[in-house]
């Protein structure tokens, strides 16, 4: 059992026009086990707590901690993250020209293990999972991310998610871009993930469609760098009947106390 | 790091090839309408547009018109500020451009089947000379002070089942000369594997004659210590139909220049021009080929691929093509793309590209210098790769293109570690 604990996360990003705050004091705590969805409007912030969360060293920490079991995360490479038990799915997963997949997931999985797998079940593990989210054979000899369309890529973070079996999962849009068997697919991928009951999951998606395919636990609603409504799963059902203009950005709080008591 | 894209321009498709983040790409391709006006299309403006990390232009005229001696005399002592000279630090050739070559010769230890023949010539053999004459002082100067020559020869119609490996060991600071010969005979095949290590002070003159219908594969390694200069001209001449592949791996010594020319006597011949570079803090890696479109239907394909780490670690490539007036029908391409692992690097990157007929098949030229990009170090290392494993993957690739190129496996391996020894370094 572990916890990932994100305690008043505030996030700063240097633009040409100077530093701007984007995260504005994020509280989230999630155990294995769990699946937790953000949603919230464009530009509310989502890809920068998961890449923050990664160790995106374009995203400055201005204040508050994040701790994988009590330990501080933000003192950690991106590397030692991902050792740690930390995949971020990516919503713009990076071309890496001249380094195939084949090579890249051996070389990945073994630092993460600390030890090579085992060629013989690791290349049919890696054959199976591919097979499990339609992803053709010849994508392993294929160079990282390099040509694939957005669905493909999508399928491939998934693809790594099963094979390198973190302890926290996020997923930042990965329904985005995919068709509706596309979605199911990759749905499908992060259940088996979930089964092993050794994983917690952040959905971050802009819509509900996903949480269809992949039930949460908790849904949190994020707008303008804030945490404004925290529900379970009842609450991604009314934010698809309303959507997120009642949380219309700069109308402050006292709109959200209203919608709360509405 | 970059897109690697072995795409050719093409008249009728002189598209932008896609690139990646981080790279400027220069490149273009002519057509023949547009290449009949343009008479010297890539002088001076060109110049300075290709050069990355701020080189200085200095118009440069046809390369056609190049003094070309077998007398020393005839070459005036360098200033630097010579067009073919302005990248590279004379102070560092420690008297090739300047003294006379007197140190020993590195030595020459040549193995292989047995068919292949190895001698040991006088100045005065009749093959000196068959296939070059030197195009700048320095090799004039090595022309001048060679003392004997290593001749090997391909009899016509042997197609050698191993390769042949020419070790060249040097063990000496004395500024020296040395003179090669390779002659693939008539329907010949064969591939030559030059290995330049040791320590040594020299100036290097290499002919290589491709008889008609020959088909010749030329490697030559500079894995020399740390100290070593070294200047190595290295003039190619194609027969009809034959065909020639060269390759040039720079990886160790202090400078290290070779300029590689490929001359077409007869059509139907065809040149593939290879090169790999990995330039570490205050090494001067210096490439300068030509190759020349005298006759009509030959093809030339040139790709030049350089990794650059550490303070004033330092990459020139300059590449000349001329496609002269008789040379219809031509199909050409060259592209350099260097990538800078760490501040401090610079990379000069010249192509030059002269058309002197329109009706072509094809021409272009490409060059590209890129950072190894910080998206892509996050990727990897978002999946737990250390950085230094990170760095090496990438760098791994980006030079795996020439590497596979050799297609000798036992070469191609140990390419593949010298570069990761490269990379190694850079660890700290
Ligand atoms: N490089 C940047 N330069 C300037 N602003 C940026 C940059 N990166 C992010 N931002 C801004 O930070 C805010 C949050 O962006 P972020 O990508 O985290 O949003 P998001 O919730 O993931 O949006 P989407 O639903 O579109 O993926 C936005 O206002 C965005 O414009
Ligand atoms: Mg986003």
């Amino acid at each position: 059992m572990s916890t990932l604990e994100i305690k008043d996360l505030h996030v700063s990003i240097d633009t040409e026009q100077g530093t701007k705050e984007i995260l504005k004091g994020v509280s989230l705590t999630i155990k294995t086990g769990q699946t937790h969805a953000i949603m919230g409007p464009n530009g509310s912030g989502k890809s920068t707590l998961a890449s923050t969360i990664a160790g995106h060293p374009r995203y400055k920490v201005t204040s508050g901690t994040i701790t994988l079991d009590g330990e501080d995360v933000l003192a950690m490479t991106v590397d030692q993250r991902a050792r740690a038990g930390l995949f971020l799915a990516m919503q713009y997963p990076v071309e890496v020209p001249g380094v195939s997949m084949t090579n890249f997931l051996r070389t990945a999985k073994t630092a993460i293990d600390g030890e090579a797998p085992k060629l013989r079940t690791w290349t049919k593990d890696v054959k199976a999972a591919m097979a499990q989210l339609r992803i053709d054979a010849d994508f392993a000899e294929r160079n990282v991310n390099e040509g694939f369309s957005g669905g493909e890529k999508k399928r491939v973070e998934i693809l790594q998610l099963e094979l390198f079996k973190p302890k926290f999962a996020i997923l930042d849009e990965t329904d985005s871009g995919l068709d509706v068997d596309a979605l199911k697919v990759v749905s499908e991928g992060v259940n088996r993930a979930h089964e092993a009951g050794n994983m917690g999951t952040l959905l971050i998606t802009h819509y509900t469609r996903i949480l269809r395919y992949i039930k949460p636990d908790f849904v949190h609603v994020f707008v303008d760098g804030q945490v404004v409504e925290e529900g379970g799963p009842e609450l991604a059902d009314r934010l698809e009947d309303e959507g997120y203009d009642r949380y219309a950005t700069g109308a402050g709080a006292a709109t959200i106390a209203a919608a709360a008591q509405a | 790091m970059t897109e690697i894209t072995t795409e050719k321009a093409r008249i009728g498709a002189p598209s932008a090839q896609p690139f990646i983040n981080g790279f400027t790409e220069e490149g273009e391709s002519l057509s023949p309408i547009n290449s009949a006006t343009s008479k010297a299309p890539l002088a001076g403006e060109a110049v300075k547009r290709h050069s990355h990390g701020g080189g200085v232009g200095i118009p440069d005229s046809s390369r056609a018109g190049r003094l070309t001696s077998y007398n020393l005399a005839d070459f005036k002592p360098l200033t630097g500020l010579e067009e073919d000279w302005r990248f590279t630090p004379l102070k560092r050739l420690r008297g090739l451009h300047s003294e006379v070559l007197s140190g020993a010769a590195p030595t020459v230890t040549v193995s292989g089947p047995e068919r292949v023949t190895v001698e040991t010539v006088a100045r005065g053999d009749k093959r000196i000379g068959s296939a070059g004459i030197p195009e700048d002082r320095v090799s004039a100067n090595a022309w001048e002070n060679f003392s004997e020559a290593t001749v090997l020869t391909i009899p016509a119609g042997f197609e050698a089942d191993a390769e042949i490996t020419v070790v060249i060991e040097g063990t000496s600071t004395e500024a020296a000369a040395q003179h090669v010969v390779i002659v693939a005979e008539k329907f010949s095949k064969a591939i030559v594997v030059l290995g330049h290590q040791g320590t040594a002070v020299v100036s290097e003159n290499i002919e290589i004659v491709v008889e008609d219908g020959a088909n010749l594969t030329v490697v030559s390694l500079q894995e020399w210590n740390d100290d070593a200069v070294h200047a190595s001209s290295q003039q190619a001449k194609i027969g009809r139909d034959a065909k020639l592949k060269h390759v040039v791996v720079s990886l160790g010594g202090d400078l290290v220049r070779v300029t590689p020319s490929a001359r077409f006597t007869a059509p139907g011949g065809e040149v593939e021009m290879f090169g790999l570079y990995f330039a570490d803090a205050g090494q001067h890696l210096e490439q300068r080929l030509f190759v020349d479109h005298a006759v009509a239907n030959c093809k030339s394909n040139v790709l030049y691929k350089g990794a650059l780490q550490g303070r004033n670690a330092h990459a020139v490539w300059v590449g000349d093509v001329l496609i002269r007036k008789e040379a219809e029908g031509t199909d050409s391409y060259e592209a350099n793309r260097n990538l800078l692992l760490t501040d401090g690097a610079r990379a000069d990157s010249v192509p030059n590209l002269e058309i002197e007929t329109g009706l072509i098949k094809g021409a272009g030229h490409a060059s590209a210098t890129g950072r190894l990009d910080d998206e892509h170090l996050f990727y990897l290392m978002a999946r737990g790769i250390p950085e230094d494993v990170a760095r090496r993957l990438v760098v791994r690739g980006f030079l795996h293109e020439i590497i596979q190129q050799i297609k000798v496996p036992a070469l191609e391996e140990r390419l593949t570690e010298a570069v990761e020894r490269e990379l190694a370094v850079t660890n700290n």
